[in-house]
């Protein structure tokens, strides 16, 4: 609490993002050790936690005060203006320190306590079993077996414990691979495919420099391919474009030469890499941050910045591994360099694609602990969690949840999860209030005894489900299938929920999602009241005709059934099920429309042109 | 009539013809034999560009269902006054334009100032470009501001003035209140509608009221706009970049928000500042009918009904004269030299549906409604969209030769399958936001016939589904809820003696 001079700050302005005529709400700003809140007069409070906050900017002094500007991972800007600058500053100094901390000790996580005890803590960790999930995929069989080779993290550290690799792969070999591959990191099993027979599998690149050959290593691709009884080929499929591939050859690392591998097609699908990747959420960022924006300045904006080009050439990956098991039941190995971003990317979506279980709420869940957690996607370097080296953050699992979003909008009925699920993971993926994503590698999160000392975030989601589910999930095909989106380029949108998610006057002010979720929990209820008013009826026959009469049973079917009474509010609920109020998008009325600011402009004298952006009248003089 | 482009090929004794349609759909046909191949391409052809209006297909057109209600008298300007006339004492309807021949391009019954007599009417029609003089577009029954719309007046380089004109146009205010004039051109623009004997009202001479200058393109820019969008998505190659940067440079997105916010602007004058409006642009055909009929959806809850809606493309667009034969005679595949085609229909229903999908339970109506009017507008087996105004469909006698659309439209067989299954009537202002990020491509128009909406339409009916089996259930719960009671009373009776 050293980092804490001021704790309240009266009189401070919030500003509206987009308004071009500085509308704001005066209320009082507070800060406690993990939170920033600002309570308005109307005690709507806003409250920004102090791990989401990606940068705090203090420009300068206005006439009407200090303003300071936070940006946060989840994409939300507030613009306060503190009336003194003492206060300002010693605000900022404070945000500076609270946002970045040095030690994992420090994290939220380590403090937040939902009040549970710690046999329910523990249960709560345990709801996702990897070994069950293997087992669920139909591993070890007669090909696969569990290997203990890196049981103590001896062969790669930022590998799991257990690892499932081909039978007919001895230690020996593995060994010999691992010391071929960055990081140690070997070809092992990601996700098999009980019909087909197929293995996706995944790795790092191959040290082979210009021409160096491991024995042991072309060995193990060998026994993957020999694992697959329906086809004698495998897919190598390196993540990376073509150049970035063969520059990594000057440095001793690379990709594998075909003519070395027996039966491998190998093929590069070219996503780019971690910075690429951070610079282009930055530009999409400082374009969709602009007051006034022109849709012109919006799409070469869009388009300069590569965000879409990028989310499709994941997807675009991620389907032809899918089409490789699926059509031509081809085991596939996967890598990039280091085959924990790119990798973890096509993956885990080539699954999703593949295994209708995925689409699940579970499913989901199950997929990030194997392909994101347990595989060492470094989560707490992507997501900046401590103070450390800005140039390893990048937005590689947002990505992963945007393409998740993109077939949700072409499969509206083949996921049971909706957006809000999707948005409220990437809440957590940087809130560190969970420790599921906290630390880089598995050995990482044991030696800091997250299990015991923090709690997981799956259980609350799965608490919380009824929010997260989409109501029109079920449809027979598409619930089953192997998806196959189509990434022609106009199927690609910009996704304004979740970059707009605080930024409400964007939004549809109803939402079909919504109240059709509502009434398909009215439907159950419904459902639940014509049983009892039936059994209740029958009763009451059944008793007139034997002529006995309860008093009791009487006064018993008097209330009414709360579920009818329901039924004219469900068109004002709020879009994203969280606690902030900031997200509630309402139905238009009176007290809160876009126009509301406006009125008093229109009197000042004599206006010449009228300007309309974001919903926002001004008048120019 | 549904053709826009016809292009004939040979490979060896195959023909093939591609048509392009209206409706942005490609059709492609192959036949065998060349001689049949180009017959039946020149007969297309001959058929699609018919010299006279009388031989097209509502004029042969023969309904094969039962007409319920005569959608040529659905919606006559005397039945629209009513609605207003309880509010309206300073409105009157004028019979002025009769035989047309103050206006050609106005109906024969106009709404004019009470005050204002109808010679001079004739003398304001002198003085606005077409004849078209200030008439009632729209009355805001909440503080009786009103929308009115013109042509420019015909100021000219020498600055005429009209004394009649500038008295119809305060007689409009009530003492104390302000008007806003919106011009659809920008200033330059207005500025050079002077050298052709155009130009735009001098604040000085109307003291009462503001202008204000936007900027809603018009004709062949409009036109070029849509060839290039429809180009675009018809392109399945593209890279990400490539479609973006096409997607931008065809402006279409521009556009629409450039019109929806003059209308909001409008909307905005009225509602939240007790001023009436006046609009213009240079016609007042084109322009000055999307803001105008814009501005209604946002006020007026009516406009959002089927019903309503109807009306107002009736009162709006119809007898409005928008010219829908010259602007609706080819649509994104033909560039032709003629600059009188344009997309500005298209336009105003793209708004509605970019406002419908931000107010998805405010309209009874949904997409498909909309989807239907584009498709009339362009080419239809009804008479309604035939001809440029009122005065030319009296000619072609359209109501005893062809059948109205919406004698079609309104039978509840047809208009169950246009109906908004989550509408419940809103009567309040409904504010789109008309920034970047809320203006989406209208995919069911510019992406319909180019990707599977297979997985999208089962949505759709799941949602129906949910929709409805709510609606059985809870009838069902009252249903038991009532038997129960009566139950409850029986015993009663039987318990009480």
């Amino acid at each position: 609490m050293e980092h804490i001079r001021t704790t309240k700050v009266e009189q401070v302005k919030l500003l509206d993002r987009f308004s071009t005529s500085n509308k704001s709400l005066t209320g009082t700003l507070y800060l406690t050790a993990t939170h920033l809140l600002f309570i308005d007069a109307h005690q709507k409070e806003t409250w920004i936690l102090h791990h989401h906050i990606a940068s705090v900017e203090k420009l300068a002094l206005t006439t009407s005060g200090c303003p300071l500007v936070i940006q946060c991972k989840n994409f939300r800007t507030v613009h306060f203006i503190v009336p003194r600058e003492r206060d300002c500053h010693d605000i900022y100094n404070s945000l500076l320190q609270l946002s970045k901390q040095a030690k994992y000790e420090d994290l939220y996580a380590f403090s937040y306590n939902p009040k549970q005890n710690d046999a329910e803590r523990l249960q709560g960790w345990e709801l996702i079993d990897l070994a069950e999930e293997y087992q669920r995929m139909g591993v070890p069989n007669s090909n696969w077996q569990l290997s203990d080779a890196n049981r103590d993290y001896k062969i790669c550290e930022t590998y799991p414990r257990e690892l499932y690799v081909p039978r007919i792969a001895s230690k020996p070999i593995i060994v010999g691979s691992s010391k071929f591959r960055s990081k140690g990191r070997f070809p092992v099993l990601s996700y098999y495919h009980q019909s087909k027979e197929a293995a996706i599998c995944r790795c790092s690149q191959p040290l082979s420099g210009f021409s160096a050959r491991c024995l042991e290593d072309e060995h193990l691709l060998q026994a993957i391919s020999k694992a697959n009884p329906a086809n004698r080929y495998m897919y190598v499929m390196d993540t990376r474009p073509r150049l970035n591939a063969m520059a990594n050859r000057a440095a001793g690392k690379g990709y594998e030469n075909e003519d070395n591998y027996s039966n491998i097609r190998f093929q590069f699908v070219g996503i780019e890499n971690i910075h690429v990747m951070r610079s282009s959420l930055q530009k999409l960022l400082e374009v969709n941050g602009t007051k006034g924006l022109s849709v012109n300045d919006f799409y070469s904006g869009l388009e300069s910045s590569g965000w879409l080009r990028h989310i499709k050439a994941v997807m675009d990956a991620a389907i032809f591994l899918a089409k490789a098991i699926a059509a031509e039941s081809a085991s596939v190995l996967v890598h990039c360099s280091d085959g924990w971003d790119r990798t973890s990317q096509v993956c885990s979506l080539g699954s999703l694609l593949l295994d209708p279980y995925y689409r699940t709420i579970r499913g989901f869940m199950v997929l990030i602990e194997k392909d994101w957690i347990s595989f060492g996607h470094k989560f707490s370097e992507r997501c900046g969690h401590l103070d450390g080296d800005p140039k390893e953050v990048s937005p590689v699992f947002t990505q992963f949840l945007e393409c998740v979003w993109h077939l949700t909008e072409q499969f509206p009925q083949a996921f049971e999860f909706n957006e809000a699920f999707l948005l409220q993971i990437h809440e957590h993926i940087h809130s560190c209030q969970f420790g599921n994503f906290i630390g880089n590698c598995q050995k990482e999160r044991e030696e800091l005894k997250l299990k015991e000392k923090t709690y997981s975030l799956w259980p609350f989601l799965l608490d919380d489900q009824k929010k997260y589910l989409n109501p029109l999930y079920g449809s027979q095909s598409q619930k089953s299938a192997v998806l196959e989106p189509n990434t022609v380029s106009f199927n690609f949108k910009f996704w304004r929920n979740m970059f707009h998610q605080f930024d409400r006057t964007l939004h549809p002010r109803q939402s079909v999602f919504n109240i059709i979720m509502n009434m398909n929990e009215q439907n159950k209820q419904l459902e639940t009241d014509i049983k009892d008013l039936e059994s209740q009826i029958k009763q009451r026959k059944n008793k007139q005709t034997d002529g006995i009469l309860s008093k009791e049973l009487l006064n018993s079917v008097r209330p009414e059934s709360p579920a009818l009474k329901a039924t004219l509010s469900l068109k004002e609920q709020t879009l994203l099920p969280v606690n902030d109020v900031l997200r509630t998008i309402e139905g238009s009325s009176p007290a809160d429309n876009r126009y509301s600011e406006y009125a008093d402009e229109f009197s000042k004298a004599e206006p010449a042109v009228v300007s309309l952006e974001y919903g926002v009248a001004r008048m120019t003089c | 009539m549904v053709l826009c482009t016809l292009a004939r090929r040979f490979v060896g004794p195959l023909g093939t013809i591609i048509i392009k349609c209206k409706d942005f759909r490609i059709i492609q046909l192959d036949i065998p034999g060349m001689e049949e191949c180009l017959n039946i391409a020149s007969s297309i052809e001959a058929l699609s560009t018919l010299d006279s209006i009388t031989l097209m297909y509502p004029f042969f057109y023969r309904p094969m269902f039962e007409v319920v209600e005569d959608g040529w008298h659905s919606f006559l300007p005397e039945q629209e006054f009513e609605l207003y006339s309880s509010a309206i004492s300073e409105w009157r309807l004028s019979y002025v334009n009769q035989e047309f021949a103050v206006c050609p391009s106005y109906p024969p019954a106009v709404t004019v100032p009470k005050a204002i007599d109808d010679d001079a009417l004739r003398k304001v029609a002198a003085f606005r470009h077409g004849g078209r003089f200030p008439v009632l577009s729209y009355y805001h029954k909440k503080n009786g501001m009103v929308i009115m719309r013109s042509g420019q007046p015909l100021t000219g380089t020498n600055g005429r003035r009209c004394k009649e004109d500038e008295k119809l146009i305060n007689a409009t205010l009530r003492a104390g209140k302000r008007g806003y004039i919106i011009d659809t051109r920008p200033l330059n623009v207005a500025q050079q509608a002077r050298a052709k004997g155009g130009g735009f009202e001098q604040e000085a001479h109307y003291p009462q009221w503001r202008r204000i200058h936007k900027s809603i393109e018009r004709y062949h820019i409009l036109q070029e706009s849509l060839i290039k969008l429809v180009e675009s998505c018809n392109d399945q190659t593209q890279n990400m970049d490539r479609w973006l940067s096409k997607l931008e440079a065809s402006n279409w997105l521009t556009h629409i928000k450039e019109i929806l916010t003059t209308a909001c602007l409008a909307a905005q004058c009225l509602d939240r500042e007790g001023a009436s409006i006046l609009i213009h642009g240079t016609e007042g055909t084109d322009s000055t009918l999307q803001v105008t009929s814009l501005a209604q959806i946002i006020l007026e809850p009516r406009s959002r009904t089927i019903r309503g809606f109807e009306a107002l493309i009736e009162r709006e667009w119809l007898q409005a004269g928008h010219p829908f034969q010259q602007r609706c005679a080819q649509s994104a595949y033909c560039n032709s030299k003629q600059k009188w085609e344009s997309p500005v229909f298209l336009l105003f229903l793209d708004c509605v549906w970019q406002i419908l999908r931000q107010f998805p339970c405010s309209f009874e109506f949904n997409e498909n409604f909309l989807i239907m009017l584009f498709e009339h507008a362009y080419a239809s087996q009804f008479g309604t969209f035939l001809g440029n105004n009122e005065s030319e469909r009296c000619k072609l006698k359209l109501q005893q030769k062809t059948m109205s659309l919406w004698s079609w439209v309104n039978r509840p067989s047809e208009l169950s399958k246009l109906t908004n299954p989550l509408f419940e009537a809103n009567n309040l202002v409904i504010w789109p936001s008309v920034a970047p990020q809320s203006l989406q491509l209208w995919e069911g128009i510019f992406l319909r016939w180019n990707r599977s909406s297979k997985y999208l339409d089962e949505a759709y009916e799941e949602m129906v589904n949910i929709i409805e089996y709510n609606k059985q259930l809870q009838a069902k719960v009252n249903l038991l809820r009532r038997q129960l009671a009566e139950l409850e009373t029986e015993d009663g009776v039987q318990e009480s003696p």
